[in-house]
């Protein structure tokens, strides 16, 4: 038997599916979103060291999570989009950009919340504290590229190159940053202190974290729509979209 | 091909002699830059000693980004890219002595001006010496990785400011060995680990980067 692989390459063909799959997606990541919570605030224990604050790690952890695997994912997409010249990939690349940058500001921020109470310190020069930052960085430069570019298909290329190279050097600064960091060893409190997590915490957790990826598919699914009409605006098939 | 790379490189070296105040305001920047720290920062010695490795270094990195934008920048306005993308020698290879030429215009003169400085900072002995062979190793690496941000960037609105978004952040591993390497040799340490990792940066930037600017040189040329 046959197989197209093909046939949701193009944009014609995606678009519909796209917008049957995002409630799902939707519906799932508020479904799981709520267990998640639920598990979170009544039926994890509280830590006997940190109180109740250390909750966020239901927000946070998954966020951390998200924030690479997008990155991983977008590079992939565009590469794909750059090797075979299919449109649809480097749209998917595009859409997946601000998720990745939304999740990277969200551990963030969310380790700042976590870090106040437990270690007395809104910020701390700490690896994985500075690599996730440089992770940022990253997301806002290939944003800022595409942004620049008026041509689309330029935009996808350089983006595409500019992604493949930042994925490349991720594991280098990542490493860069730990050794930086056992160097300068000034930090009191120990982040990396294997944690000894109750069976709740951990369902809870991951329970969270399928919500996040429900909803970063979802998320990405109605950005790409987006990106297919406006950048298909004067295909005939947009055209004869019903409005609305 | 020999013939191709000399030929690409004597030219970027002739076009630069021709205007020489380009490539040396790179230079008066490096030395501004280093200069306003003791006037942020305060004149005591010691807390400047400490801080020397990471001050010159970041002004390296930024003296060596701003001249990232001619690197390709004339040649893409006048139509010389394009004649060097049809030329048929492979492109990663001109592009390689385009970035060697960059990186003896900028790499060279900061690594040579960069003891000096660092005499200004209180360093001296072994830390000057490890100074400049951690910008040895490190500024062919900057040259590199910064032709591909450059390459990116060609024709692209509020290119300047967009370089150093790219490229800042990819930069970040040579800041971390380049500053480590000085400041462990202050410290008393044993240099070599740092020296070794930014060697080996600069082997996998060779390998990698003058591909990825090729390709990203042939999107802007379109």
């Amino acid at each position: 038997m046959a197989v197209n692989w093909f046939k949701y390459a193009s944009p014609q063909t995606f678009y519909p599916l796209a917008g049957r799959l995002v409630p799902l997606f939707w519906l799932l990541a508020i479904v799981l979103g709520a267990i998640g919570l639920y598990i979170g605030f009544f039926v994890a224990p509280t830590d006997f060291q940190q109180g109740e604050s250390y909750r966020i790690i239901f927000i946070h952890v998954p966020a951390a999570w998200m924030s690479m695997v997008i990155y991983v994912v977008m590079a992939a997409w565009a590469g794909l989009g750059l090797v075979l010249n299919t449109r649809l990939s480097s749209m998917m690349a595009t859409a997946l950009a601000p998720t990745g940058a939304l999740m990277t500001f969200l551990a963030l921020w969310t380790g700042a919340l976590w870090g106040k109470p437990t270690w007395g310190t809104w910020w701390a020069w700490d690896a994985r504290m500075t690599s996730e930052l440089i992770l940022l960085f990253l997301y806002i430069g290939f944003m800022a590229l595409q942004a620049a570019i008026d041509d689309p298909r330029r935009a996808d290329k350089a983006g595409a190159i500019l992604a493949l190279v930042g994925v490349v050097n991720v594991p280098i600064i990542y490493f860069s940053v730990k050794w930086w960091n056992t160097l300068h060893q000034g930090a009191s409190v120990s982040l990396t202190r294997a944690p000894s997590m109750a069976n709740a915490m951990l369902l809870g957790m991951l329970i969270m974290a399928l919500a996040f990826w429900a909803y970063s598919i979802g998320a990405a699914l109605l950005r790409v729509r987006s990106v297919i009409l406006e950048r298909e605006r004067h295909a005939g098939w947009v055209r004869e979209l019903p409005p609305g | 091909m020999g013939a191709a790379f000399v030929a690409v490189f004597r030219r970027d070296i002739l076009q630069a002699w021709r205007r020489r105040a380009d490539w040396l305001n790179t230079l008066f920047f490096f030395v501004i830059v280093v200069s306003l720290f003791p006037l942020g920062v305060g004149p005591e010695p010691e807390p400047l000693r400490t801080m020397a490795p990471g001050i010159l270094w970041v002004a390296a990195l930024l003296a060596a980004m701003l001249s990232l934008q001619r690197m390709f920048g004339d040649d893409f306005a006048d139509g010389t890219l394009e004649q060097l993308i049809l030329a048929p020698q492979p492109l990663p290879w001109l592009a390689l002595a385009k970035i060697a030429a960059h990186w003896l215009l900028t790499g060279v003169p900061l690594t040579l001006l960069a003891p000096v400085l660092g005499l200004q900072f209180g360093l001296e002995g072994e830390p000057l010496f490890v100074l400049v062979a951690a910008l040895l190793l490190g500024t062919p690496c900057l040259s590199l990785i910064g032709a591909v941000g450059a390459a990116l960037t060609l024709g692209v609105r509020g290119g300047g400011v967009l370089v150093a978004l790219l490229v800042l952040p990819l930069y970040i591993p040579i800041l971390i060995f380049g500053a480590g390497a000085v400041a462990a040799s202050a410290a008393g340490i044993s240099a070599a680990p740092h020296l070794s990792l930014l060697a080996a940066g600069l082997l996998l930037a060779l390998a990698l980067a003058p591909w990825a600017t090729a390709a990203a040189l042939r999107v802007a040329a379109e």
